[in-house]
């Protein structure tokens, strides 16, 4: 991106958009309910949501993973809106495809020129692991679509292993604790992180927990040109063992613990759009949850010292845009050329 | 009429979705398909062509991507060859069974190890189960009018199957031939434009690739089955037609000299035009000897195979690909199984050449030719043998 696009205040697309009301959410159920999702899943709660504030012109491709097998089982399907599914790794390659489909068909005025939202949809095995070289150059050709992990933080379909955004000390059943392990011995891998490398215009991470703050970021990434990446927590009580009914308890406190901060980086600039004045202890995070209960007291020390840093690290990056600015700035005025 | 122009056949290729007015292209390079996809860059870069060109990250990508713009609509064409067609190998399976009528080149080369760019059939012969239509051209003519028979054939609603065009790489792909380019009226009225049977469309909601439980998955295989069984009526049928608009035929499978003859050769792609040379040289010589081209690999064209090899005592098949492990080469497999239990069968000896590169001459077209009029006499019928092996 050049100094001038970085500046720009708002942008172009979004100037219409006044974000969603509470009361006034759209009514139109696009995933349909009857799936086959287990009780209290996060997962599938999330992408209803995404589904509402991306509207019926969308058309979803989906790789392998826990939304696909819950919403498609052949004769029967959850979709209200075209959805594809072909293979793991790839969502974000057929998204591609479709998107530049599309496109040609349009501008050879063989379909009808209109806006139709492209999103690939996946899990974090599917975004993090097996499908982050179709995503980064999906990213890199900056088609127009949105892509969305919903992260369950495991292969929760293939019965809980790890993956790369296991967090550290999960316990999975290929990160199990023992004599010579602690569980995950990994740290979650920053996947907006990498998203944000890309210099892609939009990029954001969203809870079900704070669905207007979600379903605003949704509908930020449709209507912006080019690549946009959402990262949404999906809390799963089968893997994460906890009750059914604390899936939006857990979202929360994940939030509120600083464990999975809520911004936004809009062409580069980081802003946090969920802010926790007083962050509680990630300990009354892990505890609501049986995949940690076997870690030890250092353990979540070194927990709660990475969390703190993750958030002064975001806090920093917020406040870096405006140096940033100012020495674009000087750097391209007259008296430096 | 069209105009006769010198080209490398791997840009004949190009210039044939070109005139197929293709939507979208998304390709990865690889040697020696390259050539392919450059040009169509070109040509979606200068304007000649309009199309949306995607320069995917791999071959697998490459593939899926082509899944999700025929799936939305489009006119779809991609080129490949050895390991790239090796990676996309599982999304080879789903595009047929998504029934997407992808037009994918398949410039035939060897596959790794040792690495090897050079060509032989080992890259498609792996893939030969993938549900997918698979022709072979034996001339760079053949390539350009075999690119346009694949996109009627794919997108005809009694078919929707994707289908890969295979053409040797270098020893065809590289080559310069003179082309006949026929007029745009002209292609237009062999290829009307694509009308998908159905498309991802928002004010039409409909759902691709779903979860197929043990009730449904046989069913579905079955599906597939049967259609690519009966493309052949429809792949004929469209063949015939191009006869009549552009005044060149073509069959499943074409024999050579064939009349009366004792010793039947089997070839498939380029080696067949030197094959028919070796059959005037040897018929010359008073041996009495016929060719048969295989032109259709999928769906087997079974009928036909077993009609031309009416009468003769002995079939010298000759592979381009190990069946490592096996009882013979791939073609020979299937040749032999296709006329098992056929009444006055010939003997089906099996030879393989030509791999990785290695030229496949007159000379050895005679050895394999003698060699199984010797094992005739014997009344033995090998599986198979190497041909042309460096003694170390």
């Amino acid at each position: 991106m050049i100094a001038e696009e970085l500046m720009a205040k708002e942008l172009e697309e979004l100037k219409d958009f006044r974000g969603f009301k509470p009361r006034e959410l759209p009514r139109e159920e696009l995933v349909s309910p009857g799936h086959r999702a287990c009780l209290g899943c996060g997962e599938v709660l999330a992408m209803r949501l995404v589904m509402k504030a991306l509207g019926r012109d969308t058309i979803v491709a989906m790789p392998t993973g826990c939304m696909e097998i819950i919403s498609s089982s052949f004769p029967q399907t959850a979709w209200e809106v075209p959805w594809i599914h072909v293979a793991f790794e790839n969502a974000a390659a057929v998204a591609s495809g479709i998107e530049a489909g599309l496109k040609a068909l349009m501008r050879k005025g063989k379909i009808k020129d209109r806006r139709i939202f492209v999103v690939a949809m996946a899990g974090d095995g599917g975004t993090a692991d097996i499908g982050v070289q179709a995503l980064s150059g999906a990213f890199e050709r900056g088609h127009d679509f949105v892509y969305v992990c919903l992260d369950n933080e495991a292969y929760m379909n293939t019965g809980i292993q790890r993956s790369s955004a296991t967090p550290y000390g999960a316990m999975t059943t290929t990160s199990p604790p023992g004599k010579r392990s602690i569980g995950q011995m990994t740290w979650k891998k920053d996947m907006p992180a990498i998203a944000v490398a890309h210099n892609i215009p939009y990029v954001a991470t969203c809870a079900p927990s704070h669905y207007i703050d979600l379903m605003n970021k949704v509908r930020k990434a449709a209507l912006i040109k080019g690549p946009a990446y959402l990262h949404i927590f999906s809390p799963c009580p089968t893997g994460w063992r906890c009750p059914s009914d604390m899936s939006i308890e857990v979202s929360r406190l994940a939030v509120q613990t600083g464990i999975f901060p809520l911004y936004e980086v809009v062409n580069g600039r980081y802003k946090i759009t969920v802010r926790v004045d007083r962050r509680k202890p990630v300990e009354e995070y892990l505890k609501t949850q049986r995949r940690f209960r076997h870690l030890t007291r250092d353990v979540i020390e070194r927990i709660q010292r990475r969390g703190d840093e993750n958030m002064v690290k975001l806090e920093c990056q917020e406040k870096f845009h405006s140096y940033y600015m100012n020495a674009l700035q000087y750097a391209s005025s007259p008296a430096q050329s | 009429m069209g105009v006769r122009v010198a080209m490398e056949v791997s840009i004949a290729a190009a210039e044939a979705a070109k005139l197929a007015d293709v939507d979208v292209i998304a390709a990865y390079p690889i040697t020696p398909q390259t050539h392919i996809v450059e040009h169509l860059a070109e040509l979606v870069a200068d304007g000649e062509l309009d199309a949306e060109y995607v320069p995917v990250e791999s071959e697998h990508s490459a593939l899926s991507a082509c899944i999700g713009s025929s799936a939305a609509g489009a006119r779809t064409f991609t080129a490949t060859c050895a390991q790239g067609l090796a990676l996309m190998h599982e999304i080879l399976f789903i595009a047929s069974a998504l029934r997407t009528p992808i037009v994918m080149m398949v410039v035939n080369r060897a596959l790794s190890a040792p690495i090897n760019i050079w060509n032989d059939h080992s890259d498609i012969m792996a893939e030969r189960d993938c549900g997918w239509i698979q022709t072979f051209a034996e001339n760079g003519q053949e390539v350009f009018d075999l690119t346009l028979h694949a996109f009627r054939v794919a997108e005809d609603h009694r078919v929707l199957l994707p289908i890969m065009v295979n053409l040797d790489g270098f020893i065809l792909s590289h080559m310069i031939e003179p082309i006949d380019i026929p007029e745009k009226e002209e292609v237009r009225r062999y290829l009307p434009e694509f009308k998908p049977a159905m498309r991802l469309d928002p004010d039409r909601p409909i759902s691709m690739g779903p979860v197929g439980i043990p009730e449904v998955y046989t069913e579905a295989k079955k599906q597939l089955d049967e259609a690519l069984v009966a493309s052949k009526g429809p792949i004929i049928q469209a063949w015939d037609e191009f006869g009549k608009i552009f005044g060149r035929h073509y069959k499943p499978v074409e024999t050579y000299r064939c009349e009366d003859a004792e010793v039947l050769l089997l070839t498939m792609g380029s080696i067949s035009e030197t094959a028919m040379t070796a059959v005037d040289i040897m018929r010359e010589k008073g041996v009495s000897v016929g060719l048969i081209r295989l032109r259709l690999w999928r769906p087997f064209p079974l009928d036909e195979l077993r009609a031309a090899v009416k009468g003769a005592d002995t079939l010298a098949v000759v592979d381009r690909a190990v069946s490592t492990g096996g009882p013979g080469g791939p073609v020979c497999s299937e040749v032999r199984s296709a006329l098992f239990g056929l009444p006055n069968r010939p003997k089906v000896l099996g030879f393989i050449a030509g791999l990785g590169g290695r030229d496949v001459t007159l000379e050895m077209f005679e050895e394999m030719v003698n060699q199984s009029i010797e094992y005739a006499k014997e009344g033995k019928e090998q599986f198979y043998e190497l041909v042309g092996v460096r003694e170390l």
